[in-house]
């Protein structure tokens, strides 16, 4: 998220898409994991989403859409 | 028709007073005796420009004039017991966010629906504490038309400078009543407009007081983008539990009125100089009251009048130089006790403070006023 | 990728909504609606009342109103009155816009005053730990029906319909592109708009109910049987335009 960066989100990227995650925002509420059909996401051991397969991501948007937290966002 | 003499009714005076002062937004319900203010607020503001709303209910009237405050209009709004009663959450919102509006009530007989068309004063401590939590509150008495006219441009400039609500606070006989007046012109009266920041929108916290504890006031939508909110706020604006910040803004809240004082303390003597023993008494009965103090004068008594122009905050010092003064204090009120105790407090013991009370719904008469000075004297 | 960060106030950020519920949704629908339609955040006034949903106007970097409890549309009504060049955006939940305010919310309507209402529908008090709304279905579980619900409940849109609402819609966390046009739309009606969203309150009311998981109890939104997008849009006179009206008449203009 634009000027969010500068809390430190970790930022996943190819050339295709890039999926930002604010972990410190993220109240670990798992929509985006349950949302997404394509299983790009899973919650990490501290209870924050991370993204694990980001090459079957098709920007579908609902992670961004849905994350009430403004935790999660594509580009 | 001003600058002229006329014969004009006490709520009437009161719409016009509101025209005078500046108000350009008035919210209201019907409610007797009051209804004519609002009744003559919508013949009149529209006129010059201004916006008249009957709302749903009494809580609706309160909230719009406070949304209409913020908006930057002079507002007010009128009723009576039962409605005063309905406006009191929103009442104290206005007093905890700072946003300057008059609230006219017209008391009539109560409690509950009471005497719709008759007089009392039995709202004066509700005026003060009727709503919740600790909060400072300005009530202004009139008792004469001419005076309601007066006195509602001063709540109206007292609300601007302090940013607080004022409440102005008469009896159905004062609302009723028709008297002979001769108004000055409009540009006779000195009005007073919130003040603005001297900042720019950046730096602006809409609760941060100056050195006279009245924080600046620009209305929404002029660039200086904040937050009011009813909960316990800093001064940015934003919602704390911080009780070090709660604390100070309920103490900066009492001192905004505490500190001004001489600015809203106001009060009339009649024949007080010499006297032995004096009638504290506002609104009608202060008329008769002061019929009575002539009367005993007649019989040879040293009677005077203390008639208080503003009930709140209490004119503790006034009262209390009186208390030096005679030897013994009637309170007559149409009540059963309610300022009484506030000049027993006042008076410290210093002088013999009598209560004459009436709750029948009749005003008190000059003579019932006169006997208990026999009495006392 | 949305900019949402420009309509925040900073300092008040992260909310505080529970893990899973649906405001945030809501609120990001709205800035993108807010976006979409290029407002001026100064010229933007946005009033609530008390309750979860009620908390968004401390986020928002506009002009913000956060009133008592049920009377957010009498505030605002005052201060478009007052001000009828602000776009005044009214947000309140199922139980300050439905019980306590829900007279405020008829006579809106009846008026058609250019206001858009959003109402966050979660089915329950939220922000007070869970006690009965008037929208909770019959037979569920709160803290004021240990027993289960008997009372019947509203159905907001038909009742803003029917007091005169002239733009009616509904729309769910769930479906937020739809809800984000739904609440562009709402706020250039002009005339009193009325946005009812189904939102969802896992944390408390899904707890009670066993209604799942944060995910799914969003996804079920979709699931309603409750019509929605725009259901009823028409035309009529609107409130402040007719009270410039008076004024000309009062002034002797027309």
């Amino acid at each position: 998220m634009n000027s969010l960066t500068e809390k430190g989100c970790t930022a996943y990227t190819t050339d295709k898409v890039t999926i930002k995650v604010l972990e410190e925002w993220c109240k670990g509420c798992e929509i985006c994991v349950e949302v997404c059909k394509k299983h790009c996401l899973a919650m990490d051991v501290h209870g924050k989403v991370k993204v694990v397969n980001i090459e079957a991501c098709n920007k579908c948007l609902l992670c961004d859409l849905l994350c009430p937290d403004f935790a999660i966002a594509v580009e | 028709m001003q600058g002229s003499v006329r014969l004009m009714q006490g709520n009437e005076a009161c719409a016009r007073g509101a025209i005078v002062a500046g108000c350009r937004f008035f919210a209201g319900y019907p409610i007797t005796p009051s209804s004519e203010i609002a009744e003559e607020l919508a013949r009149l503001l529209p006129r010059v420009g201004g916006k008249f709303i009957q709302m749903e209910d009494e809580i609706g009237a309160m909230a719009a004039c406070i949304g209409a405050s913020l908006g930057g209009l002079k507002v007010m709004t009128a009723t009576s017991g039962p409605g005063f009663s309905l406006k009191q959450e929103n009442l104290g919102f206005a007093v905890y966010t700072e946003i300057p509006c008059v609230i006219a009530n017209v008391m009539r007989g109560g409690p509950s629906t009471g005497l719709p068309t008759s007089p009392a004063q039995s709202d004066v401590m509700q005026a003060r504490w009727g709503t919740h939590g600790d909060h400072p509150m300005i009530v202004l008495a009139p008792a004469s038309v001419r005076e309601v006219h007066d006195l509602t441009i001063r709540a109206f400039n007292l609300a601007e400078r302090l940013r607080t609500p004022v409440i102005l606070l008469y009896d159905e006989v004062i609302g009723h009543m028709r008297e002979k007046v001769e108004l000055p012109e409009p540009s006779q009266y000195a009005l007073v407009e919130r003040k603005k920041p001297a900042c720019p929108p950046e730096d602006y916290h809409p609760y941060k007081a100056e050195e006279d504890d009245v924080p600046s006031f620009i209305r929404f939508g002029e660039g200086y983008r904040y937050h009011v909110t009813g909960l316990a706020h800093d001064e940015r604006g934003f919602p704390t539990q911080n009780p070090r910040v709660v604390e100070a803004k309920q103490r900066r809240l009492h001192s905004k009125v505490e500190r001004h004082r001489e600015e809203i303390a106001a009060c009339e003597t009649f024949l007080l100089d010499d006297a032995e023993v004096a009638v504290f008494a506002y609104g009608i009965t202060a008329r008769s009251a002061r019929a009575a103090v002539r009367a005993a004068r007649a019989e040879g008594l040293r009677a005077g009048l203390f008639r208080p122009i503003s009930l709140w905050p209490f004119l503790d010092l006034e009262v209390g130089k009186l208390a030096d003064q005679v030897k013994a204090v009637v309170v007559a009120e149409m009540n059963l006790g309610q300022m009484v105790y506030e000049v027993e407090r006042a008076a410290h013991g210093k002088t013999r403070v009598v209560a004459y009370q009436k709750a029948s719904g009749e005003p008190i008469h000059p003579e019932e006023i006169l006997a208990v000075l026999r009495e006392v004297r | 990728m949305f900019d949402y960060d420009q309509y925040f106030r900073r300092e008040m950020m992260p909310h505080i909504w529970c893990k899973g519920c649906g405001n945030g949704i809501i609120l990001k629908a709205l800035l993108r609606a807010i976006h979409r339609l290029g407002l001026s955040k100064d010229r933007i006034a946005m009033v609530s009342g008390i309750g979860c949903s009620s908390r968004l106007t401390g986020y928002v970097d506009c002009n913000t109103l956060h009133t008592t409890h049920g009377r957010p549309l009498a505030f605002a009504t005052g201060l478009k009155l007052a001000r009828p060049e602000l776009t005044v955006i009214v947000i309140t939940g199922d139980g300050d816009g439905l019980a306590i305010g829900g007279n405020h919310l008829i006579h809106a309507a009846r008026r058609n005053i250019d206001l858009t209402c959003l109402l966050f529908n979660n089915q329950i008090y939220g922000m007070t730990g869970g006690q009965l709304a008037p929208t909770t279905p019959e037979g569920l579980f709160s803290t004021t029906t240990p027993y289960g619900n008997i009372e019947p409940n509203f159905d907001a849109s038909r009742l803003v319909q029917a007091a005169g609402g002239t733009f009616v819609a509904r729309g769910t966390a769930f479906r937020a592109i739809p809800l984000e046009k739904l609440i562009a739309e709402g706020i250039q009606h002009k005339g009193f708009s009325f946005i009812e969203i189904l939102t969802t309150c896992p944390e408390i009311h899904g707890r009670r109910n066993k209604l799942g998981t944060p995910a799914e109890m969003i996804q079920a939104l979709a699931k309603t049987t409750l019509p929605t997008g725009v259901l009823h849009n028409a035309a009529g006179p609107e409130y402040t335009e007719a009270y410039e009206g008076i004024i000309a008449k009062a002034q002797g203009r027309t």
